[in-house]
């Protein structure tokens, strides 16, 4: 057999296809898309024969360089500012893994290609493959770095915390709703094709200039397998495009796609790499400049284009007002900033930023100092407990936002916040792509055409309400984010694990009541919500307050 | 003279940042402190599965984000009729100021389930990587040594045939009853051994496929697409197929796993496979066939039956359910078991077909059916009366 080529073995393989003569399958997930048109070819052409070897040897290789960090001692080199965010970044990412392997079966009964079924198939261990890989990644990190808070922990606080929220969505929205919005367009069109660039390999160069060459070894690995991922979504959408009456859904799906991938991806990654470097040469790339190489030029200009002629409506507007948001409008460093104004319900430390960082990121994107500098120093100066509150509770010229409804990510480029009352209830949005996903694309009709398997956007959806008028102390202790004296918090706004300068229960006690702005917010009169609108918008930049009238 | 620009790269930091470096809260915390382990200390393979599939009974605050079109998110109980204890309390009710906490872990019997085989990436890429290899090691010498000359021509018909459309059954039941079934249930320890089962079948059809592939090229006269007409229209297949397609209409993920390898495997599966070719082979001079289904033999009799022990197990013996689990499993032996017998009758002319005659049919049905009984003792699950058509 070894003499086969593989083009022959997978043509062989074909012939294990057959249509039921006696029953049909159950129909267990609906689409609103058809495929009634549609040529049915595999361009993936993967057998197991030569994938379980090719797996395995990728495997040697990961194994290998693990041992070999541990007996190298990489720990000794690494950088615990890197290090603590891979606390969040780990505990997300093997739910959105294994998410994708669930997603496959959305596509076997509603995608109506055997070929592709087998390279849905290999995706669908490959998945499980990631999943388990990224997750005994985390168990070495647990294992032989010296703070193990936070790794420990991990799946429970990702349930619980509102970071983990966010992250979930890029899993949850793979497997739920519509089968080919959800596992075609959402996972493999956008997520995969175009947000693993980032995530799997931008990220990782990071890693390695912090000292951390585990990350990249795991997940160059994973990225080895994508591309395949990426033939199997390519494959289908050609298939929708054939049917004319598919391009309305696909110009909505790649809409709601796009810009939430934005806005959830660019969040972590961008402040992964962006704050949590200790990397400051000033001709290695901002994320911005990675964001401009990776996914506009690679993915945009280079693979959603050429697909125009064949009737695909390429959402450009929102393609340049991601950019705008990044270069313009300071994204990636206003949610950095919120996740520090947030570090105590966090479940990793946070380390300030010094006057090298602040440097390079004046160099890297001028005028960052004169918006975000004065934030970034109260926050080291608020870093060690001395009689005040965490920094949120301080006052350090910073509106806690309010959360968006749609991608859970605060609304903090404060002009943009739109508000909408939905279902009886007054929701804020971070930027209008997110009001229009929730209040026309999550719905059963879409421009006056029935839409019957779009999904819901469902769920206790701002964190903040689930803790209105708690004590943080208590809010701590309920998600568990406390460690094994009973006292000291997981989280810390510095990285000095002197236990005299950690952060206690007892620090949280003393402070106000957590508020939840949605609850607060439906508590108001309509004219009390449009005066609070009126001057949110007027806020920024880096969460100030609006200038007196 | 000529000056080199010095290259931008990271310097390395001296950071001490090993585990011991330092004593401080949690500084010696190394365990996944989320969970309960099945064995005094956690396994490797625990530690990479257990919780990466959340669930709002217990950790899940905010619950799920997306729903589908009903309102229904991320992996409802529901989508089977068996229940483990806990099954019926209400997911914890979250309102503004309720906090976040839901019961206990693991707040369900469901999340007790653990694979006994272990399954994990790691494991599952080297055992299938040595399947593969031995295969092609096998055929490959067997091709060398000119063996296939030594098959008397029924046999080569009845391999071209018979062997060859059991890929369809594999590849059916691989990608649309268990791959599909990996979507469904309620912890990532059930739907990561799903979709390991998947993949073994999914890959012993092809094992089947490309050796079909092999036989094509190597004896003259071989049909490599006889066994399509044969998955198609023979009488004596239409039986298995009927209930291999009969199977993939199932909408309760459990029931489908439990019919698949709890009932039919060991009344079809092991009968065609293990008291057919297994034992007419080796009298037709055929010595590689066995060592290619032997391959998916081992898959089904040493690991995924394995598994599916463990998992219906925990639910014949739950502690909330036990009873009304069994009554269900009954129901659902009542219906598949005579569907089974039916289609494993139907293989019966194919015993006649090798010219050294394996064992008789029914002495290798009545073995299946002690097989298939015994099974069904070690679940706690009486043997329904339909065992006896």
């Amino acid at each position: 057999m070894s003499r086969q080529s593989v083009a022959k073995a997978h043509e062989k393989i074909q012939e294990l296809a057959w249509d039921p003569l006696y029953h049909s399958p159950v129909s267990q997930y609906g689409t609103d898309y058809t495929f009634q048109k549609a040529k049915k070819k595999d361009p993936l052409k993967q057998v197991l024969r030569s994938y379980f070897p090719m797996q395995e040897e990728k495997d040697n290789r990961v194994y290998g360089a693990s041992d070999g960090a541990i007996r190298g001692n990489m720990f000794r080199q690494v950088q615990p500012r890197w290090l603590e965010w891979q606390k969040l970044f780990l505990s997300i990412i093997p739910l959105p893994e294994i998410s994708a392997a669930r997603a496959m079966p959305l596509l076997f009964n509603t995608v109506p290609n055997p070929e592709l079924h087998n390279g849905q198939a290999i995706q669908m261990i490959d998945e499980v493959r990631h999943s388990t890989i990224q997750q005994n990644l985390k168990r070495l990190y647990m294992n032989n770095y010296i703070d193990p808070a936070g790794f420990n922990s991990s799946l429970r606080n990702f349930q619980n915390d509102y970071c983990g929220t966010i992250g979930r969505q890029f899993a949850e929205g793979f497997i739920t709703g519509d089968a080919i919005t959800a596992a075609s367009i959402y996972l493999t069109i956008v997520a995969e094709t175009a947000f693993t660039n980032t995530l799997f390999v931008a990220m990782p160069a990071e890693a390695a200039a912090n000292g951390d060459y585990l990350l990249p070894t795991v997940f160059h690995s994973v990225q080895s397998d994508e591309s395949r991922h990426i033939s199997n979504g390519y494959a289908t959408l050609l298939m929708a495009l054939s049917d004319e009456g598919n391009h309305q859904l696909l110009e909505r799906d790649l809409r709601y796609a796009w810009w939430n991938n934005h806005r959830v991806v660019d969040a972590a990654i961008g402040t992964f790499i962006e704050y949590g470097t200790k990397d400051r040469r000033k001709d290695r790339e901002s994320y911005a400049e990675m964001w401009r190489r990776w996914i506009y030029d690679d993915y945009y200009r280079s693979y959603l284009v050429p697909l125009e002629k064949y009737g695909l409506v390429i959402p450009h507007d929102l393609i340049e007002e991601s950019w705008n948001q990044i270069w313009n409008e300071g994204y990636v460093h206003e949610v950095a900033q919120f996740f520090a104004t947030g570090w105590l319900a966090n479940y990793w430390r946070i380390d300030p930023m010094t006057d090298e960082d602040f440097e390079w990121f004046e160099h890297k994107y001028p005028g960052w100092y004169s918006k975000y500098g004065a934030w970034w120093e109260n926050y080291a100066r608020l870093s060690v407990a001395n009689g005040h509150n965490p920094i949120a509770l301080e006052d350090v010229d910073y509106v806690y936002p309010a959360r968006c409804w749609t991608c859970m990510v605060p609304c903090l480029v404060r002009e943009d916040m739109v508000m909408a009352e939905v279902d009886g209830q007054m929701r804020t949005y971070c930027h209008e792509a997110c009001r229009w996903t929730d209040t026309v694309a999550f719905r059963p009709t879409y421009q006056g055409r029935e839409t019957p398997n779009m999904g819901q956007l469902i769920g206790k959806r701002e964190w903040e309400t689930l803790y209105h008028g708690w004590n943080w102390a208590d809010v701590v202790s309920d998600m568990g984010y406390v460690r094994d004296d009973g006292k000291t918090l997981v989280a810390q706004p510095h990285l000095d694990l002197d236990p005299k300068k950690m952060w206690t229960l007892d620090h949280l006690r003393r402070c106000p009541p957590l508020q939840s702005p949605n609850v607060l917010l439906n508590e108001m009169t309509p004219e009390q919500q449009a005066a609070f609108h009126a001057d949110y918008v007027r806020q920024g930049p880096a969460g100030r307050p609006a200038p007196a009238a | 003279m000529t000056t080199t620009a010095e290259r931008s790269a990271p310097h390395p930091a001296f950071t001490d940042a090993e585990a011991g470096a330092q004593e401080f809260p949690d500084s010696n915390a190394r365990r996944y402190n989320y969970f309960t382990p099945a064995k005094r200390r956690q396994s490797h393979y625990e530690d990479v599965t257990v919780e990466v599939q959340p669930d709002p009974r217990h950790y899940l605050s905010q619950g799920w984000l997306y729903g589908f079109s009903d309102g229904r998110g991320g992996y409802p109980l529901e989508w089977t009729e068996l229940k483990a204890w806990g099954s019926d309390r209400p997911v914890p009710e979250r309102f503004p100021g309720s906090g976040g906490k839901g019961y206990d872990w693991p707040a369900h019997g469901w999340h007790e389930f653990r694979d006994p085989n272990e399954e994990w990436e790691l494991t599952f890429y080297r055992y299938n990587s040595n399947v593969v290899r031995q295969i092609n090691q096998n055929v490959e010498t067997a091709r060398e040594t000119k063996a296939f000359e030594q098959w008397t021509p029924n046999w080569v018909t009845f391999v071209e045939r018979n062997v060859g459309a059991w890929m369809h059954v594999e590849h059916g039941l691989g990608l649309y009853v268990f791959a599909n079934a990996q979507r469904r249930a309620p912890t990532n320890m059930h739907n990561n051994a799903i979709s390991v089962n998947s993949m073994h079948r999914i890959r012993f059809a092809q094992d089947l496929a490309l050796y079909n592939l092999t036989l094509s090229e190597e004896i003259e006269g071989f049909d490599g697409t006889a066994h399509v007409a044969t998955w198609n229209s023979d009488p004596a297949w239409q039986g298995v197929r009927e209930v291999a397609e009969a199977m993939t209409t199932i909408d309760d993920w459990a029931e489908a796993v439990f019919v698949a390898n709890v009932v039919f495997e060991p009344l079809v599966g092991e009968l065609f496979r293990s008291h057919l070719v297994q034992q007419a082979a080796p009298g037709n001079g055929d010595f590689v066939t066995p060592t290619v289904v032997g391959a998916g033999e081992h898959d089904y009799a040493e690991r995924d039956l394995r598994y599916t022990r463990a998992m219906f197990e925990l639910l014949t013996d739950d502690r909330e359910f036990a009873d009304h689990n069994v009554a269900v499993l009954d129901r659902w032996l009542s219906e598949w078991t005579p569907r089974c017998i039916t289609a494993a009758r139907k293989l019966q002319p194919l015993w006649s077909q090798p010219d050294a005659k394996p064992p008789r049919f029914e002495d290798g049905l009545d073995r299946a059916k002690n097989r298939f009984a015994g099974i069904l003792s070690d679940l706690r699950l009486q043997t329904p009366k339909e065992l006896t058509q």
